[in-house]
């Protein structure tokens, strides 16, 4: 890479992505660290485009035991960032600086942006930041990432320090036996280090705390490491402690000494005292569930009934008009008969009817990032974990499921806060389970055809089938393909702070971006090879009638597989499969197959494929049967394995097989057709 | 006595931390050293996991992790 390459390291909940937005405006990358399933986000620092940061993963510690600390190790060593920027969140300094320790024993320049430093005054404590930086040998700029304080200064800063090169001045924060073990240790594998190109004081430090990849980059030799664990033993003894607890205690002491000098504190700020009192409310014994529940329901009613419905009505007439002015200039200009269906029929049904769509995604990606930049996702992990816990999970996993109410894709991708592959694999197992906004088209047109005085329960029932479903997987699975231990929930509960508009916008725009995407890719795609299926035959030539075409043939092949599950009709088949290419598709296949042009037309013509019932069990097989391509390809992608994300759809469409074979046939003997 | 044991409000100063692996040294990272103060703010409403108070910040853990810590209770205030 050319220019000069930054990297942004601290906690999470330190308004480290708050920092990014800032310091790169909207010019972000998204991507993967290689070999892992840890987001990248990489951007250009405004007015200085030949500086590329990299925003690292929050995290705790240095420790190699997430994936999120393992990349961030990684990155840190073998990329040779020329700075690293360190966001310290000066309202909770204690925790932050042992991070700040471990960082600086890499030997890389570092500038610290001690964030929130307006709370901190505003509540009356001080910082002495000059004392600070005196006394860490690195510098420190106090900044409100959430206000764009300090940030110019900031940069200047890192400016200077990449041409300087200064690396931070002490590294020594140790006393007594643990001084002692880092010292000999440091002697013995100076050569190592410096041939592996290794900092030093941090192959020294891992090496004492027991940090086995350490030990293994830098090749020691068994004889060598013999007598490390020899001088750690010594050191444990001396100490009545372990060698994790004792380099803990160590850096914990060193910082308490550092706050007792430079930190005034009265008492906790403004934002804490009122998270105390918020928290009195929305994690209340009794309240706390109830609350939650309603603050869901008003997200999903906002979005889909006031916000949402609205907008997508305006860009459909939008849509519809630009379609029809488009069919009309084809007529004009005397188009080959097959293009303009290819045009119309294929790209304009499919693509345009997942399209109006693009509103309600927005729209709940804005309330679901508002809830989560204000400090509420953590305190929903906290009031439900218990819950999960019963089905194997953990709290964390509560919010890539509720992330599924929206869309399995960023709930899929939101599986890589768990630290547990084990948990991991099972929230992206279940989570699907969750019905996606996606299939809100196909229960608008069922219900519509259907149960048009009664949507909003059969919408309920759906939504309640797919929980059930989730939670009695987890009950079969936990002690089955996924027994194991838990991943333990050690969990911050950030002060509350008002999420900053930046911050959703660009969240919002992501998940557009993300979308769009989606559909001229994807479902463009999916369009085209479905609208050939259907408009030629085996031969290559076009057929007059749709029942006549390859896809009725596939359809038809596969239909009587349905047949117990009430919905045999080619058409229903079909559908499903192209289901997969999107679930949207649900809808635009059957309205393509059955040449209905309208809702009502829909309707009429869906009345001849469905009964009341046999559509309520195609409707549960809608919902449970594997999720979309994109889904699928997300799944892949956070499972690491092929074979691992088909297993997965394997077990989600035999679920639905199941289930909606129990809704047809025990509905048919209580209706006793 | 062990940090599960104390009741909403109550406080007390650590003494030892159990549990191994992940758990141990993600504890120990937190903050959750030997003679770190340590307060419990509450229990959640299905009475569990438990809110801690310490560093000046909250942190959330299962009492059946919180029962690795060995405690010296303090009085009440």
């Amino acid at each position: 890479m050319s220019g000069i390459l930054l990297a942004l390291a601290g906690n999470q909940n330190s308004g480290k992505t708050t920092l990014f937005n800032c310091l790169t405006g909207s010019n972000q990358h998204v991507g993967n660290f290689p070999g892992v399933t840890v987001e990248k986000k990489e951007g250009r620092i405004l007015k200085h485009k030949e500086m590329t940061l990299v925003d690292l993963p929050g995290i705790y510690s240095l420790s190699p035991y997430t994936s999120e600390e393992v990349v961030t190790r990684d990155f840190l060593l073998d990329e040779h960032p020329q700075a690293i920027i360190n966001i310290v969140d000066a309202t909770n300094i204690e925790r932050n600086l042992y991070l700040t320790l471990q960082l600086m024993e890499l030997s890389i320049p570092m500038v610290i942006a001690l964030n929130m430093m307006d709370e901190v005054r505003a509540s009356g404590n001080t910082i002495d930041v000059k004392g600070l930086e005196t006394r860490l040998g690195v510098p420190v700029i106090p900044i409100s990432a959430g206000k764009g304080e300090g940030i110019a200064d900031l940069t200047d800063a890192v400016v200077r320090t990449v041409k300087t090169g200064k690396k931070p001045e002490h590294l020594d924060f140790c006393t007594g036996p643990v001084h002692r073990a880092v010292h000999a240790v440091a002697h013995i594998v100076e050569d190592h280090a410096k041939k592996a190109g290794y900092p030093l004081r941090f192959a020294a430090t891992k090496l004492v705390e027991g940090d086995e990849p350490t030990a293994k980059k830098l090749g020691i030799h068994p004889n060598d490491l013999h007598l490390i664990n020899h001088l750690v033993q010594d050191m444990e003894e001396e100490l009545g402690t372990d060698r994790e607890a004792a380099l803990a205690d160590m850096r914990y002491q060193y910082i308490e000494g550092l706050c007792r000098e430079c930190v005034v504190k009265r008492g906790e700020t403004k934002e804490q005292l009122r998270s105390e009192k918020i928290d009195r409310i929305l994690t209340h014994r009794i309240l706390g569930i109830p609350i939650f529940i309603c603050i869901m329901l008003l997200v999903f009613w906002l979005t889909f009934n006031v916000i949402g419905a609205p907008l997508q009505s305006l860009l459909e007439q939008g849509i519809d008009m630009g379609v029809s002015r488009l069919s009309a200039l084809l007529v004009q200009w005397d188009v080959t008969p097959w293009l303009q269906s290819l045009l119309i029929n294929g790209v304009c049904t499919g693509v345009g009817s997942v399209l109006s769509f693009l509103p309600i995604i927005v729209v709940l990606f804005f309330f679901l990032s508002i809830l989560e930049d204000s400090g509420y996702m953590a305190r929903v992990a906290f009031v439900m974990d218990k819950l999960l816990r019963k089905i194997g999970l953990s709290g964390r996993s509560f919010v890539p499921m509720l992330i599924g109410f929206g869309c399995s894709v960023p709930a899929i991708m939101a599986t890589r806060t768990l630290s547990s592959e084990r948990d991991r694999r099972m929230t992206i197992l279940l989570t699907p389970f969750m019905s996606c906004s996606a299939k809100l088209p196909i229960y608008g047109m069922i219900t519509a055809a259907f149960f048009p005085k009664h949507g909003g329960i059969v919408m309920c029932a759906m939504y309640l089938t797919g929980i059930l479903v989730a939670v009695l997987s987890g009950l079969l699975l936990k002690n089955t393909v996924f027994h194991g231990k838990p991943v333990p929930f050690v969990m911050e509960l950030p002060a509350y702070r008002l999420p900053s508009a930046r911050n959703v916008l660009l969240h919002m725009w992501e998940k557009a971006k993300d979308f769009l995407h989606k559909a001229f890719t994807v479902i463009f795609l999916a369009s085209i090879v479905i609208w050939f299926l259907q408009s030629f035959r085996f031969d290559l030539h076009l057929v007059e009638n749709s029942a006549d075409s390859m896809l009725a043939a596939i359809g038809s092949f596969v239909a009587p597989l349905f047949a117990p599950l009430g919905f045999g009709d080619w058409r229903a088949s079909t559908a499903l499969i192209t289901g997969f290419t999107a679930k949207e598709s649900v809808v635009s296949t059957l309205s393509i197959l059955t040449g209905a042009g309208t809702d009502a037309q829909l309707s009429a013509a869906l009345s001849t494929i469905f009964t009341p019932l046999t559509a309520l069990s195609f409707l549960t097989f809608t919902i449970l049967y594997m999720p979309c391509v994109a889904a699928f390809a997300a799944a892949k992608r956070e499972l690491g394995s092929t074979r691992r994300a088909v297993l997965t759809a394997l077990y989600q469409t035999g679920a639905a097989y199941v289930v909606a074979l129990a809704v047809y046939q025990i509905g048919r003997l209580l209706i006793g057709v | 006595m062990t940090l599960d044991q104390l009741k909403p409000g109550e406080g007390g100063v650590i003494l030892t931390v159990g549990g191994e692996g992940a758990l141990r040294r993600h504890l120990l990272d937190m903050g959750l050293t030997p003679k770190t103060h340590v307060q419990v703010r509450k229990v959640a409403p299905m009475g569990d996991p438990i809110e801690l108070f310490l560093r000046g910040y909250v942190l959330t853990i299962r009492k059946e992790d919180a029962a690795k810590l060995t405690i010296q209770k303090e009085a009440a205030k």
